[in-house]
């Protein structure tokens, strides 16, 4: 039964088949399973939230569940996407998977500092899931003080202390992540001939460094604030509850970097295979996505301009979150000129990734409506600002998440899924996500203010189409499970290179072998060599 | 067995990648570090300018004394862990133990003479939602120092209290004969550690004992 007995050849699933082996692994592609089967998991949790308060919003008045049922509601939905799918999802899962693969090294550097980080990750859901059991939270995923230290009677503390602990998990990743990229690149393989996908990772990994920090210790202060009635965020004492939105803000503005800048890796990734052709403006992406990691720490006032903050900083913090809109949009300009003349094929894949620049797209440009000091009056708490950052973290950062899970499958399964079926998932995704968000922008425009279950009898119309939009959404998020799963035992099975693509992951086997390969690769040219491939065309 | 090759873990080409990687890795965990204190320190500063006043007297109240011979202690247990560091590097064990030891002799004193001082805290009636009470003016902002007295220094005895554990783990690792001038990465890394608790206590020294005491 020991896996050194089964031999050299055998790949990383294959290698040993016990549960024990499982939990006990040191192999950064299982941990990736490990953490896909987690969040996963999570993710349909914090989706039944989602569904919930979509069915109650049907009607002007809360008539499916109380008011403070709602407020657990939303405050669940956010507090497990935001902390338990979304920013684990890209890094934890195919970064963990591809990061050495991509670089031609046999593990990440502390493979038990990975293993690690997806215990301190179940153990953080656990308590999130617990704080859900014993009657939920009503602070908001934004815990704002005074009232989720001094008012609420919620299980404030378990679902801090879940998001604290699942705080390390994503450190340790980073931590990783960053040390693996400097020290562990195959012979040959430069800074400026790494894919963006791990230019991605880098820059993500710089967030997650520098930004959880000051969250975990901030909801330490919290924590104690909460247990003990006493606080520096307690305006009775002396104390400044616009410090915690600070200190909050710091690490939650960036965290949507943590989302965002991943998928943009692995669009970039697709969007270059699919087209055929190199990657237009290759330093520029892997500029544009250190500039928005490094200004996403500059721009957290953005959520504070109706807090009282003054006004000097409000406008200090408008003009820079504009300039987070410049590397922004190279990343846009770019993969459209990456699509210029190049052999375009509309894999499922690959309609992922464009439906990603779309909406990421959109969700980009209603952040400068947020951005501007004035209209963010009006705009503040509506509904506007949550079609805006489902934008960027559904339409944006998940829908890349599900086209990189369809692009690398059959690398991590060595099984081909169903095309048709995938596209037809991508498709109703696609259409789905804008049913349900795009009213919003509607209806918050017209001043329907977000985390209230009941609303004038006029908005009616636009939550309507908002909630039948959430049913074929979930459609599209349920379909590739079925499709998925059905390909791992009656998929045919996936050659080493599927797509064609470029890249060191596809030059190993399908599953990869447990040490990734054989030997060590050597790099010897640039990334994204698709002309190369078809250089008769001229 | 003894001073045998440094092992290499299997994702490593070779002792060298192997070192580097470790030694960045702890330089970006002292990064998170800085600014997991970092939090501490802006609200202490953010409530400080709100309320000198209270903040001054607050620090008034504090044990100068116990707080200074502390300083003492933890500077000269750097001091300690430095050679201890070089005594590995240079291939001497007998003395890296003695030098180790004598750092987790400072440091488990640091953390007595810190418990002495919470306990006239609390006798002198200065422990928040326990037993606090002051007389003067701007009560509660007083109360708030000492709420930041008691969260910036009981995290950071954590780390002292931590590092005086790794230190003896690390201690016991020399003694069995570990280490070689090839191979002495966990002192060097737990050096890196303890000098950065002792740097940042450099920083809580004044700021809660000193500033505005006369």
């Amino acid at each position: 039964m020991s896996s050194v007995s089964l031999g050299h050849q055998e790949n990383y699933l294959a290698a040993d088949f016990r549960l024990w082996s499982w939990l006990t692994t040191l192999d950064h592609k299982r941990i990736a399973i490990l953490y896909t089967v987690s969040i996963t998991l999570l993710f349909f949790i914090g989706g039944s939230a989602a569904a919930l308060i979509r069915l109650d919003l049907l009607t002007p008045h809360s008539e499916l569940v109380s008011i403070e049922t709602y407020n657990k509601l939303f405050t669940m939905h956010g507090v497990i996407m935001v902390w338990f799918f979304l920013i684990p999802s890209i890094p934890a899962t195919l970064g963990n998977f591809l990061v050495p693969l991509m670089i031609g090294a046999r593990d990440l550097a502390f493979p038990r500092l990975n293993l690690l980080s997806w215990y301190l990750y179940v153990i953080g859901a656990l308590f999130a899931i617990e704080s859900l059991i014993a009657g939920g939270v009503d602070t908001g995923w934004t815990f704002y003080t005074p009232f989720s230290t001094l008012f609420s009677n919620t299980h404030v503390f378990a679902a801090v202390t879940g998001v604290f602990i699942a705080g390390f998990s994503s450190i340790l990743t980073g931590l990783n992540f960053i040390v693996t990229i400097h020290e562990m690149r195959a012979p040959g393989l430069t800074w400026f001939r790494l894919p963006l996908f791990i230019w991605a990772m880098y820059a993500t990994s710089l967030i997650l460094v520098l930004a959880t920090p000051v969250l975990a210790m901030t909801l330490v202060l919290v924590t104690v604030e909460h247990l003990f009635r006493i606080g520096v965020f307690d305006p009775a004492l002396g104390g400044d509850p616009l410090l915690f939105q600070h200190l909050f803000w710091f690490y939650s503005h960036p965290a949507v970097y943590i989302m965002i800048v991943p998928a943009m890796g692995v669009a970039s990734e697709i969007i270059g295979c699919f087209a055929r052709n190199r990657i237009f403006g290759y330093r520029f992406m892997a500029y544009a996505m250190l500039a928005i990691a490094a200004f996403g720490f500059l721009v957290w006032g953005h959520h504070m301009f109706v807090s009282g903050q003054s006004a000097y900083a409000g406008t200090v913090f408008s003009l820079l979150t504009f300039l987070v809109s410049v590397p922004s949009a190279i990343k846009v300009f770019n993969w459209t000129a990456t699509l210029y003349k190049g052999r375009i094929s509309l894999e499922a894949p690959m309609l992922y990734a464009l439906g990603f620049v779309g909406l990421f797209t959109i969700g980009g440009l209603t952040g400068l409506f947020l951005a501007s000091l004035g209209l963010d009056v009006q705009l503040h708490d509506t509904y506007f600002v949550v079609a805006h950052f489902h934008y960027i973290m559904v339409g944006g950062a998940v829908m890349a998440f599900f086209g990189g899970i369809h692009f690398w499958w059959p690398k991590i399964t060595g099984r081909m899924y169903s095309d048709r079926w995938a596209r037809i998932a991508a498709i109703v995704t696609f259409i789905g996500f804008n049913l349900t968000f795009f009213p919003q922008f509607i209806v918050g425009y017209l001043g329907m203010p977000r985390r209230y279950p009941e609303y004038p009898p006029e908005f009616q119309i636009w939550n309507v189409l908002s909630s039948s939009g959430a049913i074929v959404l979930a459609f599209g998020y349920v379909l590739p499970l079925f499709y998925l799963f059905w390909s791992l035992r009656h998929g045919p099975r996936a050659p080493s290179n599927p797509w064609n693509a470029k890249g060191l992951e596809w030059q190993t086997s399908s599953p990869p072998l447990p040490e990734n390969f054989l030997r060590t690769p050597v790099v010897t040219e640039e990334p994204y060599a698709y002309a190369t491939q078809r250089s008769s065309d001229g | 067995m003894a001073s045998a090759a440094p092992p290499l873990a299997p994702q490593f080409d070779d002792v060298e990648q192997q070192r580097d990687a470790s030694k960045l890795g702890i330089w970006i965990f002292l990064a998170t570090e800085i600014l997991f204190f970092g939090v501490l320190f802006a609200a202490y500063a953010i409530t400080r300018v709100n309320h000198p006043a209270a903040f001054a007297a607050g620090s008034r109240l504090t044990d100068v004394s116990l707080a200074s011979i502390n300083t003492a202690v933890l500077l000269t247990s750097s001091l300690t862990m430095a050679l201890g560091v070089h005594a590995a590097q240079s291939g001497t064990p007998r003395a890296t133990v003695g030098w180790l030891a004598a750092t987790v002799a400072l440091g488990t004193a640091f953390l007595v003479v810190k418990a002495m001082e919470y306990r006239v805290d609390y006798i002198e009636h200065l422990v928040p939602t326990v037993n606090f009470f002051y007389p003067g003016p701007q009560s509660g902002q007083v109360e708030l120092f000492f709420y930041l007295y008691f969260v910036v220094t009981g995290v950071h005895a954590l780390h002292v209290f931590i590092g005086v554990a790794v230190i003896s783990v690390i201690a016991y690792m020399a003694w069995n004969n570990t280490f070689s001038p090839e191979y002495f990465t966990p002192v060097d890394l737990t050096g890196l550690y303890w000098h950065l608790v002792d740097i940042i206590w450099l920083f809580v020294y004044p700021l809660l004992y000193l500033i505005s005491r006369s």
